[in-house]
């Protein structure tokens, strides 16, 4: 096994895809300066437009690895924050807007909260297409897709850290130790799914596939940048991180099982979703009941904070299966 | 002073196993973990059994009432 030798390599700035992405990519090409009179997205669609959600993952991509030639100050030139900001409040918006599409739990603790919202989520699943009868092409554009947030996996949940009380920061620190390989670097989650695209044949560098992404997978993405860059949305990345390892287990062994069916019987290419089947599972009930529930305990105005955030997953999630389900049955790819 | 290893129940789910435990099989074979943290199967149906792989949700296992105890976040 061959861990990532090139991490310290930024990915390319990606192509412009309207309006606002032209300025901005435009301008980090520069040294850092103030930025004037920026357009608004061309999209018109803020919960999954390629414009808007391109912008803000360029935005927010500025605080993980940057970009090749791109100058590392860029980060808080203050008009800089100042768009991110800006689109951010575009995302929020749009996300309260659609909210009431989603179902709802008020009804008892936290946790019985979080659990009520997935037995209630009527989404459709890629992952069981995926396991009973995708093909290999939608395999590969699946792992595309996920590439986004995989191959940082964890990163956008690290910053809630400092910002948790006694019992959910205790939790948090014990499933992100894990994600990121419990102090084995060959076991980080981030370094296993590289291994997995490479396996299936595709490019396993962080980034390579942006340019296919379209906005309601970037989207997916902004979500955690979002709510793990302020402290106000504390809850927020609680509540995501909760659900996503609620309902990660069975995704991930439907992963699985098609990665086999699909003839990919190497550890390689299976490892990142068994080790998920295992983990998820520990990470499951410590997130919902220790850091999202511990979280609400000490903090109790924080707990639809927390349903807020794992509603907001189910909205963007949802729209993310819709998409590629879409595409495939009518025949199309769904990357750009 | 160690610490000792806690095993807790959480409400419809696992058993949390932290601490330095030695997992073996019947014949007394050792089952590798490598985790400082595992959860162990409560409902009887995972497939990677004695480990958890959250079956217990879509089987809707639930905590048997007479037995059942508050997990340490219910306590």
């Amino acid at each position: 096994m061959t861990l990532s030798a090139a991490h310290g390599a930024p990915p390319r700035l990606p192509a412009p895809v309207g309006a606002v992405t032209e300025a901005l990519i435009d301008a980090l090409r520069q040294p850092p300066h103030a930025l004037f009179d920026l357009p608004v997205p061309s999209d018109g669609d803020d919960l999954a437009g390629d414009d808007m959600h391109l912008a803000l993952y360029v935005c927010c991509e500025l605080a993980y690895r940057g970009f090749a030639g791109v100058d590392g100050e860029w980060e808080w030139e203050p008009s800089l924050v100042e768009l991110r900001l800006g689109l951010e409040r575009r995302f929020e918006t749009a996300l309260r807007a659609a909210l009431p599409t989603v179902p709802d739990a008020t009804e008892g603790r936290v946790p019985e909260r979080l659990e009520a919202l997935i037995a209630a989520d009527d989404s459709p699943s890629v992952a069981r297409h995926l396991a009973q009868r995708g093909t290999e092409d939608e395999l590969r554009e699946l792992l595309i897709h996920r590439s986004a947030d995989r191959l940082k996996e964890a990163d956008p949940h690290v910053r809630v850290i400092p910002r948790l009380p006694t019992r959910a920061k205790a939790a948090m620190v014990e499933v992100l130790a894990d994600e990121y390989g419990g102090g084995r670097p060959e076991y980080l989650h981030a370094e296993l799914y590289r291994q997995a695209l490479e396996a299936l044949g595709l490019d396993g560098a962080y980034g390579a596939y942006v340019d296919r992404l379209p906005g309601v997978t970037l989207a997916t993405v902004n979500l955690m940048s979002m709510f793990g860059a302020h402290a106000r949305w504390r809850g927020a990345i609680a509540g995501h991180l909760a659900v996503t390892e609620m309902t990660s287990s069975e995704a991930n062994r439907r992963y699985g099982r098609a990665v086999r069916r699909l003839g990919y019987t190497s550890r390689e290419a299976t490892h990142y979703f068994d080790e998920h089947v295992e983990a998820d599972a520990i990470h499951d009930v410590i997130a919902a009941h220790d850091l999202a529930g511990g979280l609400a305990d000490a903090e109790p105005d924080q707990g639809d904070t927390v349903v807020f955030g794992a509603r907001a997953l189910f909205l963007v999630e949802r729209a993310f299966a819709e998409h590629l389900l879409g595409a495939w049955s009518a025949g199309r790819s769904s990357l750009r | 002073m160690t610490r000792a290893t806690e095993i807790a129940c959480y409400p419809n789910g696992p058993l949390i196993v932290r601490g330095p435990v030695r997992l073996v099989d019947a014949t007394g074979a050792r089952i590798p973990t490598r985790r400082a943290t595992i959860a162990l199967c409560r409902c009887g149906r995972s497939r990677i059994s004695p480990f958890c792989d959250g079956t217990h949700r879509t089987t809707g296992f639930v905590d048997p009432p007479a037995r059942g105890r508050p997990g340490p976040a219910d306590r």
